[in-house]
């Protein structure tokens, strides 16, 4: 189940979209979601389609399609480096090596102390910004040299 | 980052202020829904604020180029239910990042082009879909919208008028795929991204099948300032068949990456000028001139070009959304062209079976040739699938993958020979992307 508040967060995105067209909120209901759980298990994913009076597998088709949504549990933060080519040739990719290396995971690992969950981003939009990360989905990090990364795992307790 | 620089600003005349020039109050100070209080009471036709856009030769800022105008015309006049009208924002073309900046800056210059559209179409409602990737923006545009809810440039009968309009924001959670238009529309009805066959048209069969109309962000924000400024003396800054100014995203091996306005027709030379000229003094070897998909030009024919539709796409590449990713000498071409398929591989939808298979087949190869185990035969193989992939597909994205393979082999063969025969690559190790100043910090 989710919480009220959640629900309530639901309800003002169901609002944007006209009366017959709840489903339209699908992706705003399960990013709500995976807020609150961390991670979409399949009763979440069930409960978002008794709640948008879906069937379960078009709701897990969406939640499988779309990248940012998680359906394996990740850590407590999970950290997203963008190594596309315009981030590259400003230092992404060595970015994400450096991550690897002061966490001891590689991309799509969790630490041992559950803290961090390394992705590696397909563009993120912001590559101007140069080397980018992104903490659960929401926080942008720019320009994330040696000095920011040290500083933003040390932040992330 | 706000912008680094500008000729003659536009849309980006509002920036000055960065994260503190957002608000309803800034832009209402700048002029702001001036356009739609002229338009809403002095009762300019329809008709008349698409014959301005088409006098000005707007060209759709996504990346096809479509005139706007002749688009916004396509929608039914007397279309009995409803219409809409919708926003592109999901901004996931690598290199691209100017509608970020344009809704972080500025985005009541887009929800008022939005609404002025919605007048122009007769449409009582519109989305913007935003992209997943930047939570901030898309909080800071709903924001927006409360804000011209209150101020009454929402909802119903506006400012006095009949006309009435409602705008949402959408936010996407991660799939490249959507920003293709009928793609985004599937999003946006709460299904998998996968795009529609088209005919029929968006303007006739569109979001719940309704006629729809999709522009690009910073198509909607030059809405207000054409009609300012009227649509010849907007055609005029730019140069024929090239209309006003536009942003370009400049990333990659210069100085100074971020955005920078523009008028169309711009020389190349003085862009990257303006963004610092290349990092470290280094030579210039390559530029991808509109968007990951845009085919690479060498540098030295870049130097000669000017940024413009017309310019770009006669030198066999595309002006596309305005990215524009420099590359110095320290960039392997087979490295470059190796990440750029692994993205093409890990975005398709996997409806259409050239490009689901060919992505995947084309990263493969040129995987192993930048690892040292290229077949004699790849090239060969390479140029035989992009034009099985090319035109055979639902959406653009098998062109857009194709087009960066067929663009690197065409200039860079040599390159990719070299690493086929000799196992290894012909940049040094240790020269190699040396520019990313990742370790040695951005002066190097």
């Amino acid at each position: 189940m989710l919480s009220e508040s959640s629900l309530k967060k639901i309800d003002r995105e169901v609002a944007k979209y006209p009366a017959a067209q709840k489903q339209s909120a699908v992706m705003a209901a399960l990013a709500i979601a995976q807020d609150e759980k961390g991670w979409l298990d399949k009763d979440t994913i069930a409960c978002v389609a008794d709640y948008l009076g879906m069937a379960p597998v078009a709701v897990y088709e969406v939640a499988s399609f779309y990248n940012m949504y998680d359906l394996e549990p990740v850590g407590k933060y999970k950290l997203t480096v963008c190594t596309n080519l315009p981030c590259a040739l400003s230092g992404g990719a060595h970015a994400a090596e450096y991550v690897k290396e002061k966490l001891g995971v590689d991309f799509n690992q969790t630490t041992a102390d559950g803290r961090f969950t390394l992705k590696e981003g397909e563009c993120l939009g912001a590559c101007g910004d140069a080397p980018v990360m992104l903490v659960n989905n929401k926080r942008m990090c720019s320009f994330m040299t040696p000095m920011q990364i040290d500083k933003l795992i040390e932040e992330c307790k | 980052m706000a912008l680094l620089g500008a000729i003659n600003p536009l849309m980006t005349s509002g920036w000055a202020g960065g994260d503190a020039g957002w608000r309803l109050k800034d832009y209402v100070a700048r002029g702001g829904y001036e356009m739609l209080r002229k338009v809403l009471t002095e009762k300019v036709s329809p008709d008349d604020v698409i014959a301005t856009l088409k006098a000005s030769v707007l060209r759709g800022r996504g990346g096809a180029g479509f005139p706007t105008g002749l688009k916004w015309s396509f929608m039914p006049k007397n279309f009995p239910g409803d219409k809409y009208v919708v926003c592109n924002s999901d901004e996931g073309e690598p290199g691209t990042f100017k509608d970020r900046d344009l809704m972080r800056f500025d985005p009541h210059s887009v929800i008022e082009g939005m609404i002025i559209a919605g007048y122009a179409m007769g449409a009582a409602r519109g989305y913007n879909y935003i992209h997943g990737e930047i939570f901030d923006v898309y909080q800071r545009f709903e924001e927006a919208l409360d804000e011209a809810r209150a101020a009454g440039f929402l909802g119903s009968n506006i400012l006095g008028s009949s006309f009435s309009y409602e705008l949402f924001a959408h936010h996407g959670y991660g799939a490249y795929i959507c920003g293709e238009e009928t793609g985004l529309l599937e999003s946006l009805e709460g299904k998998k991204g996968q795009p529609r066959f088209k005919p029929p048209f968006p303007a006739s069969y569109g979001l719940y099948g309704k006629p729809t109309t999709i522009n690009n962000t910073e198509t909607f924000a030059a809405v207000p300032f054409i009609l300012r400024m009227g649509g010849e003396a907007y055609l005029n800054m730019g140069k024929p068949n090239n209309g006003g100014t536009k942003l370009f995203s400049v990333s990659g091996h210069v100085n100074k990456p971020g955005n920078y306005e523009i008028p169309l027709g711009t020389p190349f030379a003085k862009l990257l000028e303006m963004a610092g000229g290349m990092r470290g003094g280094r030579k210039l070897k390559m530029v991808i001139p509109g968007g990951s998909s845009a085919p690479v030009i060498p540098g030295e024919m870049m130097m000669d070009l000017t940024m413009d539709y017309d310019a770009i796409a006669k030198a066999g590449s595309m002006l596309g959304s305005g990215a524009v990713i420099v590359m110095d000498e320290t960039v392997c071409a087979v490295k470059a062209l190796e990440r750029l398929s692994y993205f093409y591989f890990e975005e398709s939808c996997g409806q259409c079976t050239p490009c689901r298979e060919g992505t995947g087949w084309m990263y493969r190869i040129v995987h192993r040739i930048e690892n040292g185990e290229g077949r004699p035969d790849d090239l060969e193989l390479l140029t035989s699938i992009t034009p099985n992939i090319m035109g055979r597909t639902i959406c653009a994205l098998g062109d857009a993958a194709a087009m960066p393979v067929s663009g690197f082999i065409k200039h860079y063969r040599s390159e990719f020979e070299y690493h086929i025969e000799n196992k290894r690559c012909l940049v040094p190790r240790d020269v190699q992307w040396a520019g990313s100043t990742f370790y040695t910090g951005p002066s190097c």
